[in-house]
């Protein structure tokens, strides 16, 4: 299992979710209409880590993080 | 050196810190930028939310660029609310010279803009308002919106 949480404005509670990778991910949040436009301006860190790909493969105990649009200061 | 507070900061003794933490480390330059709660369109105030454990080692990556030319960044930002003319962050640099502080001070001010994992929400009667119109996605946004 991994974990899935969504940081900062978006309103939803963290996920529990037996995936394998990224892209099995992008495919479940893609079925939720409320998380379509984070989709598009979120990134996503594995384990703390920002990551450019959904390939990566995913391993038990994994932290994923989505990270809307940001304004500090 | 990266500090976070609840509520806003207390800039003069910051500041007053900070000088005498570096006052006899031989730095020929102090750059201090503070960003002050300015009123506009009606907000009450500014709120914040951190994501603590990105922001440290995306501050860690910047104080080994700064090492590597001499100098330090020092940093303290709020979390939750900060009203009307308090401030939310003082990021400041110190190096031998005036030119590499300078610079510095901008490039790490402009990517903590654009980097740095905070949200910030404009304080309107008493709610919460995520300002995302004034937020800059994050490189590499996007992917999981990408469809196979």
């Amino acid at each position: 299992m991994v974990r899935v949480e969504f940081l900062g404005p978006i309103q939803k509670d963290a996920l529990e979710l037996d995936i394998k990778n990224l892209n099995e991910l992008a495919t479940i949040l893609q079925g939720d209409k409320e998380m379509s436009e984070w989709l598009e301006n979120s990134a996503v860190a594995v384990n703390d880590t920002l990551v450019s790909s959904l390939e990566a493969p995913l391993k038990d105990g994994d932290k994923i993080s989505l990270l809307p649009p940001v304004c500090g200061g | 050196m990266l500090y976070l507070y609840n509520g806003a900061l207390d800039v003069p003794k910051i500041l007053k810190d900070w000088y005498e933490e570096e006052a006899k480390s031989n730095y020929g330059a102090y750059i201090p930028f503070v960003g002050t709660v300015r009123s506009e369109d009606e907000i009450e105030g500014l709120s914040f939310d951190i994501y603590e454990p990105i922001l440290f080692s995306w501050f860690e990556a910047w104080q080994k660029k700064a090492k590597a030319k001499g100098a330090v960044i020092k940093m303290a930002h709020s979390r939750g609310d900060v009203l009307l003319h308090e401030s939310s962050y003082i990021a400041a640099v110190f190096s031998p010279k005036r030119r590499v502080a300078l610079e510095f001070i901008d490039e790490f001010v402009e990517d903590f803009k654009a980097s740095a994992p905070i949200w910030k929400y404009d304080l309107k009667d008493g709610k919460r308002v995520y300002a995302l119109d004034r937020s800059t996605a994050i490189k590499g946004s996007g992917i999981l919106g990408v469809k196979n």
